[in-house]
């Protein structure tokens, strides 16, 4: 009898829920964004379809798409594994060794990020008038995007084990072989990351390769845009340069595997001591502070060249100060959007890998590789024949920057919610409520990654010009299009102000970037 | 043999470790044992060369460790956690600590593998896919295929359960005394560390408190703090004489001569209790203020007279009662401190 009291009691205790409840809310938060993401895809393919293929071969298979296709690659070949040698320099000599001021170097490192990278190109164009073509664009994009592959490295050399690297010498190996068989292969998701990350704005970016008089894909197609309009050839190089980015990104994948990077155990990492650097301390501060000096100091001295020769009339603040609003609004409520719409995908990445997954990163991904005007176009084409009131609204211009961004925000999200610990989370999902369990564990220890991401995608947005000027409402001036609009006229002097105030509107989200980068590597 | 002569180490201000002097036997285990932040991993990090001491020696076999790098003392280091690399399968983790990459490396990976009681089938499996034990086990494979002359082991059954810590430290026992390879175990368990050692080195504050076999050190330590630390203990002020010492239970045998005042002490297995009185010598009498059951025996927790605290006691006497009277008999003798407490 008492048995059978027990038996119905336990029959009695309700079940937890199912467990896959969380992933499967997930899964369709990642494959409603990751069908949006599609849009810009369906419209090239739509416009490919409708061109026929004897004007596609005509259009693509012409000498100019083989020179951009040369330069494009060039142009990733030197830069990625040059920016990926001298992140992992400059990041193993500020968090490893006793070079002195270790802390304002780290600070060095990531300031290039405030200096957006037209402006970098602006700076250099003044400075070097000369100095254009692949050299020029190949040494500006390592200086306006190092921090990209930076910040992931110095992070994850922060958290990595000391017990490891000691145990490995203490089995007979040297240092230099503990740090090409132990640290090295721990470093890959962070060098992966941000090597992607560096190689979509490469493929993306106009305004820099423009004034550096280098022709990628991107400017081609904004030219012609310009130019011609929206015609077929504008969107056929769009879906060559489409082709690229999924290369890219599967290269990535590849690359990337599928290792175990969080720290194994229970404890707490214990703090480790620093090399020595000795006889090489004077080389070491010589390497760091002449990319202190290429990266900063000849954009601070154009700007306060131009800003001084320019004088008072310059600071036109009828125009300055709504320029300044806008942006500070957009960028603000972009970024929030942004890393919400990239968590689903970040999550199901580390967490639940398959094949869907993959389609829908890639999904999501890709779009992070076409220029501006690609995404813009192919909201204008949806707004227009879809639903017009939605044309040049601020809901159209956020949606193109969730697009443009997703990528940035997906790569230090995917990052940081790799390095929680999975068994907390598993864990937690065992008590019942796999959201709130999810949200508990993960979401909170990726807090400090989510954030440097929002980061990142704010610093995007703050300088972002072509999908703004073609998607904004009507009246809207943001400081990159002022900028823009001054430089083509070479009015040097009147586009000052708004580089500076760029730069300095970029200042705080590059402090929170490095708050975020430095708890990412504390946690 | 490994032997360290007075060193010490500071960082800045902070003292950690002071004129040190050990001696760990060939092919013996000795075991450190010590609260958290009496410098017990920092001597285990001046040995395996992570750290230079900045005072006294430290020698391998007599030849001098000072001046050579970590990763050519030969000295294996199992942290606590294991230290496995994670981007790394267990064959790969154990591969990597051979010294060069033998034909016979798959064979000893699997023969190392059963020697610490891993079946061959997870040569495969990464560390993350392992339970702590495993995680234990993998290590110390590793670390013996480095085939070291000293094995360093940092508190590495902390992290496991009562029962599996016990299992391991045996395996652990047995392998390393079947590869005949001298070790050094840091711990602050006590009664691991009675268990495991050949050799026990106490250490308090950044010195060594007291060292010896550890039976010596938990029937005769030279402190009353080393008593305490090593397990429960009762010490007695009391008047020697005549090889007697006169405390509050009564006249108790001592191993000193002589006659002046000192502690003296006790261990609580040295007490038996008895619910009425048997015989006249060594007897006191005691108040039952609890008892917990435990299986094959009790717990019971006594109140003295003339005793500042109680005494837990195990006992057998199942008949004793919460508030009962009983009688303490003291067997063996007790032990005189040195110093007074």
């Amino acid at each position: 009898m008492t048995v059978t009291t027990d038996l119905q009691s336990i029959r009695a205790i309700p079940k937890p829920r199912a467990r896959w409840e969380g992933p499967s809310f997930i899964l369709c938060a990642a494959v409603v964004t990751g069908l949006l993401s599609l849009l810009p895809l369906a419209f090239v393919l739509y416009v490919a379809l409708t061109s026929g293929w004897q004007a596609i071969a005509d259009l693509v298979l012409r000498p100019k798409v083989g020179t951009l296709l040369l330069n494009t690659s060039a142009l990733l070949a030197i830069v990625l594994p040059v920016s990926a040698v001298l992140a992992l320099a400059f990041a193993w000599l500020i968090e490893r060794t006793d070079i002195p001021f270790a802390r304002f170097w780290s600070w060095i490192m990531v300031a290039p990020l405030a200096v957006p990278a037209f402006v970098h190109s602006y700076a250099w164009s003044a400075f070097a008038p000369r100095f254009h073509g692949l050299g020029a664009a190949v040494l500006v994009s390592i200086l306006a995007y190092l921090p990209f592959i930076y910040l992931p490295i110095a992070a994850q050399l922060r958290r990595l084990d000391p017990a490891l690297e000691e145990t490995a010498q203490s089995m007979g190996k040297s240092p230099p072989i503990v740090f090409l068989r132990v640290v090295l292969p721990q470093l890959r998701l962070a060098i992966m990351g941000g090597a992607l990350l560096i190689g979509l704005h490469l493929l993306a970016e106009y305004g820099l390769f423009v004034l550096t008089r280098f022709d990628t894909f991107a400017t081609v197609i904004v030219d012609q845009f310009q130019s011609v309009g929206n015609g077929p050839s504008t969107n056929l190089l769009g879906g060559v340069l489409v082709l690229l980015c999924l290369i890219l990104f599967g290269l990535e994948t590849r690359l990337r595997g599928r290792e175990r990077y969080a720290r194994v155990g229970a404890g707490a990492a214990r703090s480790r001591r620093r090399s020595t650097l000795g006889r090489w301390t004077w080389p070491a501060l010589t390497l760091c502070g002449s990319f202190a000096l290429l990266s900063l100091a000849v954009p601070a001295w154009t700007l306060l060249r131009w800003l001084a020769s320019g004088g008072a009339e310059i600071w036109r603040f009828d125009f300055i100060l709504p320029a300044l609003g806008q942006t500070a609004l957009l960028t603000l409520s972009g970024a929030a959007l942004t890393t919400m719409a990239a968590l689903p995908i970040a999550w199901l990445t580390v967490r639940a890998p398959s094949r869907l997954q993959k389609l829908l990163e890639a999904a999501h991904s890709y779009v992070g590789a076409l220029p501006g005007i690609i995404i813009a176009l192919a909201l204008v084409t949806v707004t227009v024949n879809v639903y017009l009131p939605l044309y040049q609204t601020v809901a159209i211009l956020l949606f193109a920057y969730v697009l443009m961004f997703l990528p940035r925000a997906l790569v230090g999200l995917r990052t940081s919610i790799a390095q929680a610990p999975v068994e907390l989370e598993r864990a937690a999902t065992s008590l019942g409520r796999p959201l709130s369990a999810i949200w508990h564990t993960t979401i909170r220890l990726a807090a400090p990654g989510a954030l440097a991401s929002a980061a990142l995608v704010g610093l995007g947005i703050t300088t972002e010009l072509t999908a703004t000027l073609m998607l904004a409402p009507n009246g809207t001036r943001t400081l990159a299009m002022r900028f823009w609009a001054h430089t083509s006229e070479l009015d040097l002097a009147m586009a000052a102000p708004y580089a500076l105030l760029m730069v300095l509107l970029s200042v705080p989200l590059v402090v929170l970037l490095h708050g975020g980068a430095d708890r990412m590597g504390q946690a | 043999m490994l032997q360290l002569v007075g060193v010490s180490k500071s960082y800045g201000d902070q003292q950690a470790v002071s004129d040190i002097g050990i001696v760990a036997p060939a092919g013996r285990r000795t075991v450190i044992v010590g609260p958290s932040g009496s410098g017990k991993t920092t001597l285990l990090r001046l040995i395996s060369g992570f750290e230079r001491p900045d005072d006294g020696s430290i020698t391998l076999d007599g030849q001098p460790l000072d001046s050579v790098p970590p990763h050519q003392r030969n000295i294996a280091y199992v942290a606590q956690e294991g230290a496995l690399f994670p981007h790394m399968s267990v064959a790969d983790n154990i591969g990597f600590a051979m010294p060069r990459r033998a034909t016979d490396c798959l064979a000893r990976i699997d023969d190392l593998l059963a020697r610490v009681g891993l079946p061959t089938s997870m040569k495969s499996r990464r560390p993350h896919e392992l339970s702590g034990g495993q995680q234990q086990r993998v290590a110390l494979a590793r670390a013996l295929a480095q085939q070291p002359a000293l094995m360093l082991l940092d508190e590495p059954f902390s992290a496991l359960d009562a029962g599996l810590r016990k299992n391991m430290r045996d395996m652990v026992e047995t392998v390393l005394r079947e590869a005949g390879i001298a070790s050094i175990l840091v711990t602050h368990d006590q009664s691991e560390a009675l268990a495991f050692a050949d050799h026990l080195v106490v250490m308090q504050a950044g010195r060594v408190a007291d060292a010896g076999p550890p039976q010596r050190l938990y029937d005769r330590p030279n402190t009353a703090a080393t008593a305490r630390f090593l397990g429960p203990a009762i010490i007695l002020d009391g008047d020697i004489r005549d090889g007697l010492a006169h405390t509050v239970l009564g006249a108790i045998r001592v191993d000193a001569t002589g006659s002046r005042r000192a502690s003296i002490l006790l261990r609580p297995e040295q007490l038996t209790v008895s619910p009425v009185q048997v015989g006249t010598s060594q007897i006191a009498e005691a108040t039952v203020l609890s008892r917990l059951y435990q299986g094959a025996s009790w717990r019971l927790k006594i109140a003295c007279p003339g005793l500042d605290q109680p005494i837990d006691i195990v006992t057998s006497a199942h008949h004793v009662a919460t508030a009962d009277t009983v009688h303490l008999r003291v067997d063996g003798e007790g032990h005189v401190l040195p110093e007074k407490t």
